[in-house]
């Protein structure tokens, strides 16, 4: 069973949201870190770029496949986390500690449409 | 409906991740995973099923004759007890399948083993070409199960721990039978190691000896990622019915001065220069990694190919590839490029054989 946090939204394309003010947190859930396997590589986007809510943002890749990152939200892009950069299989061991990127929200009203944990968790 | 092998129900058990491959329900991984997996063939030995590759016996008194005119290397001098790579081509250069030829030790007898996606279609091709020639065939395939135990450390697992001493006397690309067994020196990782090929019940007894003993279950994901960094091809992907043996770089397993095969012609007017597209290495410049489908393109964003298998390698830390370029972009050391989703990463041309393989010598 994968494993699903309490208090993080999650979009149906298994991202998971921490809300920090304006500020939205992200990363992937267990599910998508188990589905993947072993990742070895994050294509992040750049500090600074505008994203809108369901655009792609990035990428991971695991030994067999890439599967896009969809943005939960839209905003711009005030942090990467190099730590995950430069070490992929974090993800793997620990995916709600180690988020990917930080969205400055332009519209908070779009996490209304995001999922609660057990919403998620029986969605999978 | 997919077909499934002998080890099916071990696979579930073990919690591997399965996936359809050639008409099969295999394993992908298993929860170790695809890195895991691969360390342990580089480092010390993991066991692949392999049941799903087909197996067809040719035999009778023009047996060596018909195998020499399917098959693009020499048979000719070919021991009882040794095996030769190669391939089976249409009449036009394409690829039917590439395969092993094993002679037995039976007289007048030979036993094909072909990829688990052309069973039917070799089946069907060999049977066409055989009129004519006072051969029998016989498509064993579901009888057979088969083990791929592969590393520094497989000739030691099978001495002690499933009990084949002859294992020890056996060189890269010799086997030897042992009941109802066939034991060879053979594999598709660029490590030492054997494919153990037994009736159904047999394979089971063996699979489960094995992960009993400790010995790390590898699945098709760690198989791809082993083949492709010692630089084997995958039949669909670098060679098929539009890539030739010559495209792929495998005219050494061509042997131009057989009388005759079937496709020998085209491919001798291939090697003679008439070959539009070849396949070479990559090296990508970055943690980026060029996937099968992207394309391959000059400096100056002209396509000009397109990558037939690429992964980050594990054993190596840099992100390689196989990809089939026009001939005039083909020499080692050419500038490229590879498009990754909307991004663009310099490549270079290098040789395919990524990773010094460690056979057993002779």
């Amino acid at each position: 069973m994968s494993k699903v946090i309490p208090g993080l939204l999650y979009s149906e394309s298994h991202e998971w949201v921490k809300v920090d003010g304006q500020v939205a947190i992200i990363g992937v859930s267990d599910y998508a870190q188990s589905e993947l396997g072993d990742i070895t590589y994050v294509d992040m986007p750049q500090v600074g770029e505008q994203i809108e809510k369901a655009q792609e943002f990035g990428a991971l890749e695991s030994v067999k496949t890439a599967a896009d990152l969809y943005s939960p939200v839209s905003g711009s892009v005030v942090a990467t986390n190099k730590l995950v950069e430069d070490d992929p299989s974090l993800i793997n061991a620990d995916p709600y500690t180690n988020w990917i990127i930080k969205i400055e929200m332009s519209d908070t009203q779009e996490l209304d449409s995001l999922l609660n944990a057990s919403a998620y968790e029986s969605s999978l | 409906m997919y077909k499934t092998t002998c080890l099916h129900e071990q696979h579930l058990a073990l919690g591997a991740v399965m996936s359809p491959f050639a008409g099969f329900d295999m394993p992908i991984r298993y929860p170790a995973g695809i890195i895991a997996e691969h360390k342990a063939v580089r480092e010390k030995v993991g066991v692949f099923d392999v049941s799903h590759m087909g197996e067809i016996f040719v035999s009778g008194k023009d047996s060596e004759k018909f195998v020499n005119h399917i098959f693009t290397n020499d048979i000719s001098a070919l021991e009882k007890g040794s095996i030769l790579y190669g391939m089976m081509l249409y009449p036009d250069g394409g690829t039917v399948d590439d395969l092993l030829v094993y002679r037995c030790f039976e007289d007048e007898r030979y036993l094909l083993v072909v990829n688990a996606g052309n069973i039917d279609k070799d089946y069907e091709w060999i049977l066409k070409n055989a009129e004519g020639f006072d051969v029998q065939i016989d498509n064993q395939s579901e009888a057979w199960g088969q083990l791929a135990i592969q590393g520094p450390d497989s000739e030691k697992i099978l001495l002690e721990v499933l009990g084949l001493p002859q294992a020890r006397d056996l060189g890269f690309y010799t086997f030897c039978e042992q009941d109802d067994m066939i034991i060879s020196r053979t594999g598709y990782t660029g490590e030492d190691g054997f494919e153990i090929y037994a009736p159904i019940e047999k394979t089971i007894n063996m699979w489960n000896t094995l992960i009993e003993a400790g010995v790390q279950p590898c699945g098709l994901g760690c198989r791809d990622t082993l083949r492709f960094e010692a630089g084997l091809p995958l039949y669909g992907d670098e060679l098929s019915e539009e890539i030739s043996p010559v495209m792929a770089g495998l005219s050494m397993f061509c042997k131009f001065d057989k009388p005759e095969f079937i496709g020998k012609d085209a491919l001798m007017a291939q090697k003679n220069g008439a070959i539009s597209r070849k396949l070479v290495g990559l090296e990508v410049k970055d943690r980026a990694i060029p996937r099968a489908g992207y394309p391959v393109e000059t400096p100056d964003g002209e396509q000009v190919g397109v990558v037939s298998t690429g992964y980050h390698s594990i054993s190596l830390d840099r992100s390689l590839a196989f990809a089939l370029v026009d001939t005039d972009y083909s020499a080692l050391g050419t500038e490229l490029q590879v498009r990754i989703r909307n991004k663009v990463f310099p490549a270079e041309v290098i040789k395919k054989r990524f990773y010094k393989t460690n056979y057993k010598k002779a």
